[in-house]
């Protein structure tokens, strides 16, 4: 199970009196039985018998009024990605609906639990075009884990119940569920509610394969030069400490995609890096050099492997994974450990035999010796006059200490801020990872923050994903919320002119992009701001923000043509991964 | 099977046991279209569960396309069970139905030889048309419009391939497990990758 089950405050139980109340209460106070604490939303004409019931509920439940439905849903994954529990959206019919679509389709690429519940028209309107219509169960269903729709308010209790078991059970994802705001308002006699943990048609787990594991065990313990590729599963596990007890007894190097960046913390000595088009040198140099793959809740993405036919031929391959439609989808697997990696690991654990792998890991970090020199002493300490983005990180994580939730928007300060960040607990990395949602961070920074209160949440943004969602600075204005916003401005849409420069012979075609005054922007929100672009402002610019009470939005100058390398250009092989 | 058969096309044969929901058709023929395939045949109707659906779906592609395929398939949480089958595998029929006009049909075609040559009957016999109906492989119905149309053919159709798997011994029990709270475990396993070098069989 994905979340830390907190034991829901007013989980009603079968044998109370059944009152009758309108299906929106009703809709209600089973959000409440679940446990949601934060729901993200934006009321509208077939949603507004909800937000009359929540009204009476205010005290219980926060609510955040953002600016726009896409702001609600990145925040509601931001929230759920920083909490682990799921994440809760309202937003109405229609236009309100659709503007869900984006982060649904996020939300089910990096499997992000999410409840959203959108208003509908008048069941017998359903179908005539009426005034803000839209059939959101067709056009959400290929970027939904499932939805449901609505039209009689007796459905309220089961269809929301399995709509919490589907979001956070298995292989977690949003779900979608499209009330007609006739049932909203119809009154039925509420017999009370049930959590739902069984669905006949539904196996959120595949069974553990004994067998499989002792195959496993057998490769690992032969294997010469094995190496583990860990994912977001560790996390959505919650077996970040089952993956630790793995990676220690086992003495294997280690490398993430992304999406797993922090189950193992920066400088953990088994931790080599990041793997994928713009991972460290040595993960992916080597991947076609180890003889045992063992791949950990991840799924072999294609910005992950390069070139298929080219990517770890030499290797046997083990694959961890709770989704069985992944075994064998993009690499083909050796031995197939499906299952539940916090039931799947430590099973493994047990077989293997204690080791060390010196000389190999050593071989690790001769290559990070030579992408240190070739790439990163440059990126971090820069001799040029300009300050580049790396730098700014590796000052961040100076004075976080890797305490802080860094939030990644889309480009190229993403594989800069993931490179460099350094993370030293879970839960610590939110970026769109697989659908690569430029206008992610922000809100998704606002709904981290909301997940996890105590916590230092820094959303580090382009210049011009920032400008997708900026709106969402009213939701920060509103709520008062304390995110610090780092706005990495190279006065480009950098990772496209990146690759215009690299492989489309420098045209540079409207990738220009022109940025407002940002510090007005937010001043103009009520937001303290600085813009700086010398080195010697860097270090006090950045404790400023830390420092300061409530949010912040730091904007740096950054050298204009700069490039995230290493890099494997589209269609090489990991092993052919450039320094330059 | 070879990795050359793995890579030759054919027709394969899905079975699908569902819920019987709203929505899920589309969910299930997205998995196709998201992929630029197009489903050559596709039957829904109601298993001998209450409350199960079957689906039948027919489609050209290579093996390791649609054990993806049966996979996705069986992702959804709605779905039960995906099973693939080549053609050797099963035993499948198609329906079609024709209609002609009563007085060419009786006056110029022998009607008894054309029945039995072609394993069809008729359906409705009025005054100004009959409709003939045969069942079989693709063959056969397209033969007998080939055989009608000299005799004004006005209608014709043809119904989705529905399909028999040979060798699914305890079928109908395996799928009442699933109204059981935890049926077991050779019921729910997802059976095409416990068996990955082999095309499914029961």
């Amino acid at each position: 199970m994905l979340t830390n089950e907190k034991q829901a405050p007013e989980l009603l139980k079968e044998d109370q009196v059944a009152e009758t109340i309108t299906g929106s209460e009703a809709l209600v106070k089973i959000l409440l039985a679940e446990g949601v604490d934060t729901i993200f939303g934006y009321p509208g004409g077939a949603i507004m018998p909800i937000y009359d019931a929540l009204y009476g509920y205010m005290d219980k439940v926060n609510h955040v009024l953002v600016r726009h439905e896409q702001g609600g849903i990145h925040a509601g994954q931001g929230y759920a990605r920083s909490s682990g529990k799921v994440g809760v959206v309202f937003a109405t019919s229609g236009p309100g609906a659709t503007n869900l679509i984006t982060g649904l389709a996020d939300a089910q690429i990096d499997s992000t639990p999410l409840v959203c519940i959108t208003g509908q028209v008048f069941a017998h309107l359903l179908g005539t075009d009426a005034f803000q219509e839209a059939d959101v169960i067709s056009i959400s269903a290929p970027v939904t884990k499932w939805n449901y729709q609505i039209t009689d308010a007796t459905e309220i209790p089961e269809v929301l119940a399995k709509a919490f078991y589907f979001a956070k059970s298995g292989r977690p994802g949003p779900v979608l569920i499209d009330i007609a705001k006739n049932a909203q308002i119809q009154k039925f006699e509420f017999k009370g509610y049930n959590r739902c943990d069984h669905v006949r048609s539904y196996r959120p787990k595949p069974i553990v394969r004994k067998e499989y594991i002792e195959q496993a065990a057998e490769l690992i313990n032969a294997a010469k030069k094995p190496f583990v590729l860990w994912g977001q599963g560790v996390m959505l596990g919650s077996a970040e400490q089952e993956f630790r007890e793995f990676i220690e007894k086992s003495g294997i190097p280690a490398a993430w995609t992304i999406m797993g960046a922090g189950s193992l913390p920066s400088d953990h000595p088994q931790n080599v890096g990041m793997l994928g088009m713009h991972g460290n040198y040595g993960p992916n140099v080597l991947t076609n050099e180890c003889d045992v793959l063992i791949a950990i809740g991840m799924r072999f993405d294609d910005r992950v492997t390069g070139r298929l036919d080219k990517y770890a031929r030499q290797a046997k391959v083990i694959h961890l994974d709770i989704d069985p439609s992944e075994i064998d989808k993009n690499v083909k697997t050796t031995v197939p450990v499906w299952g539940d990696c916090k039931e799947t690991l430590p099973l493994l654990t047990e077989l293997i035999e204690p080791k060390q792998h010196t000389e190999w890991l050593q071989k690790f970090r001769d290559y990070e010796q030579q992408e240190i020199e070739a790439v990163i002493q440059n990126e971090l300490f820069p001799t040029s006059e300009e300050l580049t983005m790396g730098e700014v990180i590796q000052q961040l994580n100076e004075q976080t200490r890797g305490e802080a939730i860094i939030v990644t928007d889309v480009g190229q300060h993403q594989m800069v801020a993931c490179r460099y960040a350094k993370l030293n607990k879970t839960r610590s990395n939110i970026t769109s990872g697989g659908l690569g949602t430029m206008g992610f961070a922000l809100p998704a920074a606002i709904g981290a923050k909301f997940g996890a209160p105590d916590r230092t949440v820094v959303a580090v943004i382009g210049d011009g994903g920032f400008q997708m969602t900026l709106q969402e600075l009213g939701t920060i204005m509103q709520s008062g919320v304390d995110v610090k916003i780092l706005i990495l401005n190279n006065q480009f849409l950098g990772m496209v002119r990146q690759w215009q420069e690299l492989f489309h012979d420098r045209r540079y075609s409207f990738v220009d992009i022109t940025s407002p005054d940002f510090v007005k922007v937010a001043d103009g929100y009520g937001i303290a701001g600085k813009s700086i672009s010398k080195r010697e402002d860097l270090q006090s610019a950045l404790t400023e923000m830390l420092s300061h009470k409530g949010s912040f939005l730091l904007e740096v100058m950054v050298t204009k043509e700069n490039n995230v390398f290493p890099m494997v250009p589209q269609g090489c092989s990991v092993s052919e991964i450039r320094l330059k | 099977m070879t990795n050359q058969q793995q890579q030759e096309k054919q027709e394969y044969n899905i079975t699908v046991y569902t819920e019987n929901t709203i929505g899920l058709l589309n969910r299930i023929s997205t998995i196709f279209s998201r992929r630029k395939l197009n489903i050559d045949s596709l039957n829904t109707s109601p298993s001998e569960i209450e409350g199960i659906h079957r689906f039948n779906i027919v489609i050209n592609v290579t093996e390791e396309v649609v054990r993806k395929l049966a996979s996705q398939i069986e992702k959804q949480v709605e779905v039960l069970k995906v099973y693939y089958n080549t053609n050797d595998d099963i035993v499948w029929q198609e329906m079609a139905l024709y209609k002609v006009p009563t007085d060419i049909i009786a006056e110029q075609a022998l009607v008894e030889r054309l029945l039995r040559e072609n394993g069809a009957r008729a359906v409705v016999i009025r005054k100004d048309y009959t409709v003939f109906e045969t069942t079989g492989h693709r063959e056969e119905t397209d033969n007998l419009i080939k055989v009608l149309q000299p005799f004004g053919l006005i209608e014709f159709v043809r119904s989705a391939r529905i399909a028999i798997i040979k060798d699914s011994e305890g079928f109908n029990r395996k799928l009442r497990e699933f109204e059981r709270r935890e049926p077991g475990h050779e019921v729910i396993e997802n059976e095409y990758l416990n068996r990955r070098d082999k095309v499914f069989t029961m």
